[in-house]
């Protein structure tokens, strides 16, 4: 497994970002952390609907969001709000779609990041088409798609992976092998030593890297990105990594995995060795991270203001939304007639 | 003017629309070098080559979610599905993905892609190739469904779909493809998605139906005119978005109406139209609408297909029974 900074924060080779490139990656982690302890404590309070964590994830998504560009594809899952957000997606369009409005399913013009996939798996082929149009187009775009381990077995994993490699798409397949699927442990999901050697039987390249090590996610990420741009084709990554809290607010860990596992994993956490590599080079204080935090809050706190203050959606847009002009039959049913 | 029939006026949409915009491709199971299992893209592959027409893998969920993404991206994919029977693997990407992402993303993203499926039976086809589900992809809010019945209509029907903003279901009337020619215009023209096509006036009766199935009602409407019985017949080409006034607009003339499908009874087409008519032109009505359609089994194999297709027969009689009321 591709790793560079180990989790006492010892970095095993030269590493690919700057320290400054690193404290702003940093900062992305405790700002994604910020807005996922928030989402989790408005759920309790009943203002959002049903939230799923990425807490243990940070690194893996801010990792691979920072190896693209900004006007690049990104397909994800409902568990990806830190990647999408990296990626240009504002903070208070994910608060809003989490309270339940269609309107956060709209990212600003120029963000190519599709609205979240909440079905497991059916996302990964559209990368592939995604990737196509910008090939055919001949612009330098690529698009990337994040999944989970429990997507890897569906068959739409297998219709992407091939597709990618038979039409050679710029597409990145990024793998957060998270150790669940809701309760099904990744060991039972596929008796492949890993989900990153999959990649053999396509045809492309697959990498193991440690997901919660963000230069080496970084440096994996960038090397299939720069694969794709240059027209060599589709790569999987596998960032290993772990979700330590529930599946959903719904879930209860408790029926399937010991409390010990996720508190070996808290040693192994994203920001912690990230702060330890800066511990270490004398480069962190208190007052830095309390100051980042204390930014990171505000940002939040003003994002979750904006989307509560969204007024409720007029019934029309709902109807609205639906074709590209109201048809005959949904303006009768608008109009409330027969 | 050419004379075609509906295969081949298929086959000139898509070459019309390859040609006047670069942003089209079409793909699918064999539709390249062979030209498709029923020859619908012959030639094309060889006269725009196969970055224009692709032969994909076979993988109906694939070809359809890649086309999702292509169209997203600013291209116009046409996909072909080879029979309806196996286009079920790509129905959560039609779904879940295709007739949604407009909505999901408050318009921002959209997914102009055609998703051509030829349907029907009557053909003597191995099992699954005989399917008439219309049905289960009019049911899907953001989707538009048509189907063709003539070449004219097949022409313009397609270049129009190609054309909409919004994904469409295209529905290709197996044993219609190569059924009666007829005069095609060569320039590029379109058919309105969302209206009745009226193709016969009449005052005392109106006959309702779509794809194949209008071959069996077109012939009943001439027997019933030979028994001094005026019809009306409507080929509906649109089933979603349904053309609600174009019916009513009939029925409340004529007084009597029977839809004809060959898709099974209950959940069918049939009863949505019927439970317009009933809804909006109650009082007109000289005697209860009546429903012609494949029973409620799995469609046959080649020795009981007429068994199960509604004919020409059954239609007249269904007519002449009606026009007493």
């Amino acid at each position: 497994m591709y790793s560079l900074i180990s989790p006492d924060g010892s970095v095993s080779d030269r590493l690919p970002l700057t320290l400054q490139q690193m404290k702003g990656l940093y900062a992305d982690m405790v700002e994604a952390r910020t807005y996922d302890r928030k989402s989790n404590a408005m759920q309790k309070q009943g203002r959002l609907a049903t939230y799923a964590s990425f807490e243990g994830q940070e690194a893996a998504q801010i990792g691979a969001a920072a190896a693209l560009e900004s006007d690049d594809w990104v397909a994800g899952t409902y568990r990806d709000a830190a990647l999408m957000w990296r990626s240009g997606y504002p903070w208070r369009l994910l608060v809003a779609g989490r309270t339940g409005d269609e309107r956060g399913g709209q990212p600003p013009g120029g963000v190519n990041v599709l609205p979240p996939s909440i079905t497991v798996g059916g996302h990964m082929i559209h990368a592939v088409g995604l990737a196509w149009a910008e090939k055919l187009k001949g612009s330098s775009r690529v698009a990337l798609t994040s999944f989970g381990d429990g997507a890897t077995s569906e068959g739409d994993f297998h219709e992407a992976m091939n597709f990618a490699a038979v039409f050679s798409t710029p597409t990145i397949f990024f793998c957060q092998n998270n150790g669940f699927a809701i309760s099904y442990p990744r060991h039972e999901q596929t008796k492949s030593e890993s989900i990153a050697m999959k990649a053999a039987a396509y045809g492309m390249p697959g990498e193991q890297v440690d997901g919660n090590d963000i230069a080496a996610v970084v440096a994996a990420v960038s090397v299939a990105v720069e694969r794709a741009r240059k027209g060599d084709g589709p790569s999987l990554i596998e960032a290993v990594t772990y979700r330590i809290g529930p599946h959903t607010t719904s879930d209860d860990p408790g029926r399937y995995r010991e409390e010990s596992e996720a508190e070996r994993w808290r040693e192994r956490d994203p920001l912690l060795r990230v702060r330890r590599l800066f511990q270490n080079a004398g480069e962190w204080s208190e007052e830095w991270e309390a100051e980042m935090e204390a930014r990171a809050t505000e940002r939040i706190e003003q994002a979750v203001a904006e989307a509560e203050a969204l007024p409720v959606p007029r019934r029309e847009e709902m109807f609205d939304r639906m074709y590209s002009e109201i048809t005959a039959p949904l303006q009768r049913q608008l109009d409330g007639e027969q | 003017m050419t004379e075609l029939n509906v295969a081949q006026a298929l086959n000139r949409a898509l070459d019309t629309a390859l040609e006047s915009d670069e942003r089209v491709l079409l793909l699918g199971e064999d539709i390249g070098r062979t030209g498709g299992v029923f020859r619908i893209t012959d030639g094309l592959h060889e006269k725009y080559g196969p970055d224009r027409v692709y032969d994909t893998p076979v993988a109906e969920s694939g070809i359809v979610g890649a086309a999702f993404g292509l169209a997203i991206a600013g291209m116009r994919p046409v996909a072909e599905l080879q029979f309806m029977g196996f286009s079920y693997p790509a129905y959560d990407q039609v779904i879940n993905h295709v007739a949604r992402i407009r909505n999901r993303s408050n318009h921002r993203f959209t997914a102009p892609l055609v998703i051509r499926i030829p349907f029907g039976g009557g053909i003597g086809a191995a099992e699954h190739h005989s399917e008439s589900a219309e049905a289960i992809y009019a049911h899907i809010p953001g989707l538009k469904v048509v189907v063709p019945s003539t070449p004219h209509d097949a022409k313009g029907l397609l270049l129009a779909a190609i054309e909409d903003p919004d994904p469409v279901v295209f529905l290709e009337p197996i044993r219609s493809y190569r059924a009666v020619k007829e005069d095609v215009p060569e320039i590029y023209y379109t058919t309105t998605i969302g209206e009745v096509r009226v193709e016969r006036e009449g005052e005392d009766i109106t006959l309702i139906s779509w794809g194949a199935m209008m071959k069996e009602t077109r012939a009943a409407a001439s027997m019933i005119e030979q028994e001094g019985g005026s019809v009306e017949v409507l080929d509906l080409h649109t089933l979603s978005p349904l053309d609600a006034d174009g019916i009513v607009d009939s029925v409340n003339k004529t007084g009597r109406a029977i839809v004809i499908h060959e898709a099974p009874r209950t959940g069918g087409l049939g009863g949505e139209v019927a439970a317009i008519i009933q809804e909006r032109c109650l009082y007109s009505l000289l005697g209860p609408v009546r429903r012609i359609t494949g029973p409620d089994t799995i469609f046959p194999l080649k020795r009981s297909e007429g068994h199960y297709l509604p004919s020409v027969e059954q239609i007249v009689k269904t007519a002449m029974r009606a026009l007493e009321e």
